[in-house]
Formats: C-alpha cells, sequence, structure tokens
C-alpha cells in the first residue's frame, strides 16, 4: 500500500509540473492568436473605442504579459476557463456537457481494440510463424494503415446507407421520447459505428504488442521448464507466454488515452457525435480560440488521470513496479 | 525455420519498397501528366469511372478530374509527410541530445516538456496551431512536427545517455573539444541509428494526420490533397460513393507501403547486425 501511496505522490509531482507547462503554453498560444476576449465580445454585442478601452481596462488586458499569465493561471485555479464566443456560455459548462459522450465513446472504443486486439495477438502468438500468425500481422499493418475517419465513412456507406442497419449519425434519435433501458438501447446502436471505427484501428496495436511479446516470451527460460514439467500447450500459452506478454498493452492503455482522445476528433465529425473531438472541430469553425484551449487543458488533465489510474493498476498487478522507490 | 521465415518476410518488403516507387514516380509525374491546376473543371460534373477514357476516374461534384486530383494529391501527402517527419526527426535527435548529454536541471526541465507535449493530444495541437496561424503547407508541417518530435528525442536521449560514458567522448574531453562540440560532432552522429529506425512510423503518422487535418478543413487551401478530395466526396456519400472511397484507398496503400518498406528495412539490419 505504501508503494502505492509513494508512486502517486512522485507522479502527482511530475504531472503538476507537466500541466503547468501545458498552461504556460495554451497561454502563449492564446496570445499568439489574432485578436483578443474584447474584440470577440465586440463582435457579437457591438461597442465603440471607448467601451473597447474599458473593457480592455476592467478585463486586465492592458497589462503586461507576466501579469496576464498570472491572471490566466489564477483564474484557472478558480476553474475558471473563460468565456465561449461562440456558444456565449462559461466554456467550462459546454465542456462537462460534451465529456460524458466523449468518455463512452473512448471507453468502449478502448475496450473494443484492448479485448479483441489482446485475443487475436493470443491467437497469433501462440504459434509464431505459423500462417494464422503471418496473415493476422499483414492484415492489423493494413488496419493500422487506415485513416479513421475514411473507415468511418465506408461504414456508413455499408452499414447506414447500403443495408440501412444502423444509424447515419447522431447519439440517439432526435424528440423520440425513449427513457430507461430504451434510450440505452437506442443510445447503443448510434455508437456501433463510431465506437468500431475508432477501435478497430487501435485493435491492430494491441493485436501486434501481444504478438510480438508473446514471440518473445516463447524464447525464455520458464517456457522451457513449463514445458518440461509436462503442462498442456493451452496452459502454457495462456499462462506463461500471454502473461508475461500483456503488461506491456496495459502501459499501452494509458499511453495512448492521448491518441484516442485526437483521434475522437475527426470520428465524432464524421458520425455528427456531440462530445468533445466534434466541439473542437466547432471551436475551430467559429475561431473561438479560448474554448478550444480549453478543450485542450481539459484534455491533458484527463490523459495525466488516466495514465495516473494505469499506473496504480500496474503497481497492484505487478508487485516489482516502485518497490525500489518504496524502500528508499 | 529461420531462412523459411526470412523468406516470407522479403516479399513484403518488396511490395513496400515498390509501393512507395510507384507512388514517388506518380507525385513527380503529376505535372508533367496533368500540366495545369488540377482544381480546373475538366468536364461535367459527378461523372461516373470507366466512361469518358479522357477522365478514367471521372470526375467530382464540380467536375474536376479525379485522376489528376489523385496524382496531385500524391504530391502533398509526401511532401507533407515527409517534411514533418524530418523536422520532428530533427527537433528530436536535438532535445534528445542535449537532455542527455547535459544531464541535470537541462535534462529535468527538457524532459518534464516532453512529458507535456506527449500530455495533450498531436492531433488536438496540430489543429489548435493551424487554426490559429492560418492554413499553409509550412504551417500545417510545423503542426504536426510539433506533435511528432517526442518518441525520437526520447530514444535518442536514451540513446546519448550510454553513449557519453564510452571512451572516445573521454578521449574527445580530453583533447580539448567544447561541450557543444563534442554533443553534436560526435555522440549525436553515433546516437541518430535508433533514432532514424523510427522514420517509417513518423512519416506514416505525418500522412494520416495531414489527412485528417485537411478532412477538416485545415489544410492548405491551394493544394489538392486526399484528405481534401474525401470531405468534398462526403456530400455526395449516397450517390457517388467512390468520390471519398478512391483517394481513401490511396491514404491505406501509401501509410502501408511506407509500414512495410520501414519494417523491410528495419530487419535486414537486424539480419546484418546479428551477422557482425
Amino acid at each position: 500500500m505504501t508503494r502505492a501511496i509513494t508512486l502517486l505522490r512522485r507522479r502527482l509531482v511530475g504531472s503538476f509540473f507537466v500541466l503547468l507547462i501545458v498552461v504556460i503554453g495554451s497561454f502563449l498560444l492564446l496570445e499568439a492568436a489574432p485578436g483578443d476576449a474584447v474584440d470577440a465580445y465586440i463582435v457579437s454585442t457591438g461597442g465603440d473605442a471607448g467601451m473597447i478601452e474599458l473593457l480592455r481596462h476592467r478585463w486586465g488586458l492592458d497589462q503586461s504579459e507576466l501579469t496576464r499569465l498570472a491572471n490566466y493561471l489564477w483564474a484557472l485555479l478558480r476553474l475558471d476557463l473563460g468565456q465561449s464566443v461562440t456558444f456565449s456560455r462559461p466554456i467550462r459548462e459546454v465542456i462537462l456537457e460534451r465529456l460524458p459522450t466523449t468518455l463512452m465513446l473512448m471507453g468502449s472504443a478502448t475496450a473494443l481494440s484492448f479485448g479483441l486486439g489482446s485475443a487475436l495477438g493470443i491467437y497469433a502468438g501462440a504459434r509464431p510463424g505459423s500462417f494464422r500468425d503471418r496473415f493476422l500481422s499483414i492484415s492489423s499493418l493494413a488496419l493500422y494503415a487506415v485513416p479513421g475517419f475514411w473507415l468511418g465513412l465506408v461504414l456508413i456507406v455499408v452499414f447506414a446507407v447500403d443495408l440501412r442497419w444502423l444509424p447515419i449519425g447522431g447519439i440517439e434519435t432526435i424528440a423520440s421520447g425513449k427513457t430507461g433501458l430504451a434510450r440505452a438501447a437506442d443510445i447503443a446502436t448510434h455508437l456501433v459505428l463510431p465506437v468500431s471505427a475508432l477501435g478497430f484501428i487501435y485493435l491492430a496495436l494491441y493485436l501486434r504488442m501481444m504478438r510480438a511479446g508473446m514471440a518473445e516470451a516463447w524464447r525464455q527460460d520458464f517456457v522451457l521448464a513449463a514445458r518440461a514439467r509436462g503442462l498442456p500447450r493451452r496452459r502454457i500459452v495462456l499462462a506463461h507466454v500471454a502473461r508475461n506478454a500483456l503488461s506491456p498493452l496495459v502501459t499501452m492503455l494509458g499511453l495512448q488515452s492521448a491518441q484516442m482522445l485526437g483521434g475522437s476528433v475527426v470520428i465524432e465529425s464524421v458520425f455528427a457525435v456531440p462530445g468533445l473531438g466534434r466541439l473542437a472541430q466547432e471551436a475551430v469553425a467559429g475561431r473561438d480560440t479560448p474554448l478550444l484551449l480549453g478543450i485542450i487543458l481539459v484534455s491533458a488533465v484527463l490523459v495525466i488521470v488516466i495514465n495516473l489510474l494505469v499506473d496504480l493498476a500496474y503497481a497492484f498487478l505487478d508487485p516489482r513496479v516502485g518497490a525500489g522507490e518504496a524502500g528508499a | 525455420m529461420n531462412r523459411l521465415r526470412r523468406f516470407f518476410r522479403t516479399p513484403e518488403a518488396i511490395a513496400g519498397a515498390n509501393t512507395l516507387a510507384l507512388l514517388i514516380v506518380m507525385a513527380l509525374a503529376a505535372p508533367l501528366l496533368f500540366p495545369g491546376d488540377p482544381q480546373a473543371i475538366a468536364g461535367p460534373a459527378l461523372l461516373p469511372p470507366f466512361q469518358d477514357w479522357s477522365l478514367p476516374l471521372g470526375t467530382d461534384r464540380l467536375g474536376r478530374d479525379v485522376l489528376a486530383e489523385l496524382f496531385h494529391g500524391a504530391r502533398t501527402s509526401l511532401a507533407v509527410g515527409l517534411a514533418a517527419a524530418a523536422a520532428a526527426l530533427l527537433i528530436g535527435a536535438v532535445v534528445g541530445t542535449l537532455a542527455g548529454f547535459a544531464g541535470g536541471l537541462i535534462d529535468e526541465a527538457l524532459m518534464r516538456i516532453t512529458d507535456a507535449f506527449q500530455t495533450v493530444p498531436s492531433f488536438l495541437l496540430a489543429l489548435a496551431f493551424v487554426s490559429i496561424v492560418g492554413p499553409s503547407l509550412g504551417v500545417v508541417v510545423a503542426a504536426i512536427a510539433l506533435g511528432a518530435w517526442t518518441g525520437p528525442a526520447r530514444v535518442a536521449r536514451a540513446e546519448v545517455l550510454s553513449i557519453r560514458e564510452r571512451d572516445y567522448v573521454a578521449g574527445a574531453r580530453v583533447i580539448g573539444m567544447q561541450p557543444m562540440e563534442i554533443a553534436f560532432r560526435e555522440v549525436l552522429p553515433n546516437a541518430l541509428p535508433p533514432v532514424l529506425a523510427l522514420s517509417s512510423v513518423i512519416v506514416a503518422a505525418a500522412i494520416l494526420t495531414e489527412a485528417a487535418l485537411s478532412f477538416l478543413g485545415l489544410g492548405d487551401p491551394n493544394r489538392v490533397t486526399w484528405g481534401g478530395m474525401i470531405a468534398e466526396g462526403r456530400a455526395v456519400l449516397r450517390t457517388a460513393p467512390f468520390l471519398s472511397i478512391v483517394p481513401g484507398i490511396a491514404l491505406v496503400l501509401t501509410v502501408l507501403g511506407v509500414y512495410l518498406a520501414g519494417e523491410g528495412v528495419v530487419e535486414s539490419s537486424a539480419v546484418r547486425r546479428s551477422l557482425s
């Protein structure tokens, strides 16, 4: 238990500095963007030069860069991300509204890619060099070469336009009045295509990692020992070879979360899923830089939290992790 | 067994190399085979493929020649992919060498910055960068490189950490070379091979990121891109799905070619290393 706490403390300190760098970086990008919050405000409300001066002064925009950075940090500490120009609402509110949808999409896609990917990886890695191993390796490489948004469009053409099995986009049937289980089922059918488009690409990654790890594990002495003890092949594959290849996949789960957040931008745009990714695209279309940077900050926090959880899970799974630090 | 495996491994590398060669020829031949503006109107709108032999792949919603666009798109994809990967590898190698060679506080600061860049989803960063600075070819290249240099930096740093303890580095110090000179003339070149082994993955990722950016309308508006073609075709997805599907197939083949050729190179060098 102390092990986990030591690990957590060390990671939290590191995460603090990382987050500070991200915040400063996003402040610099905000400064580089043409126009400021007052310009954006005046565009939507109108006002004369005196009004602009007054607002600049009141919002602290006429002060030095360092003061503005301090103001920005202070606002962020109070969890105030500013006002969205396109939505005319606090950015925090808009983001929190969209976050659950994206988490649901990412969670399902991760489950799909990790589950199916590692299962197929075990199937391929059980006999390295066999036909099925080569077939799965090549096809996973081909899958990894597919752009997610294009896979999404192809899935729409096949399953929504031609076969009419699944809805073309959105997160649920609009104004259907469904509640409870019926609504959950409705959302699930809407999620099938976007989750597949997002998940299938990363499936290839887990498959290849599992396969490579298993090919490596087959050469280890403990596999030879297990064979010498006369264990059934099935048991060697699952309990010895696959088990030892699994841990890098768990680490990948955390590292991949940033990629998947990025990938969800295009997937949500293709399927008109009202999540964080589509919000990012709307922010770009509406030239709403503060909103876009708010999304980036929230994504960074999300990635840090996910990696922290993965590390903790890892510390519990593998007794070697963090043991040295706890002892010191 | 080993010989059999190596035999089966070769055709993939050959296929990858051939795809890439074909692509480079396409990119180079584009202005010769299809002179003039590929975005100009060439015929009736939405002509299906294989109908008119002067327009073999038909036309898009605005009557532009799809085959010409495909050839010119290969230019953009390859140029952006290679330039962004080169920039990412260069930044990564320099940052990694500085961090690994200097050590201490500089190392700590550079690695936290690397962490920060890895924490922000690279596609979101590229999106923000292009939307703030404005879309042009150079900006797209910079935006992609901005999210791709962290991997090379980590690999370079790890390599430099082991190299800087070697005898020839101590020798360079003894003859009075400046630390910067040692870092960039003695250490960096020797740390490059494992960094360059990442290049196929980075080129592939850069091509896919460029496609996604132009799909969202953030590519250079004066250039034909495959991502932009897919976005264009999306408006008529029900009636003319081939307009989106054809450039997507080109993208898949390109990226697959890069992966296969890269794997071939890494594998053949691994074989050479194990022989020596």
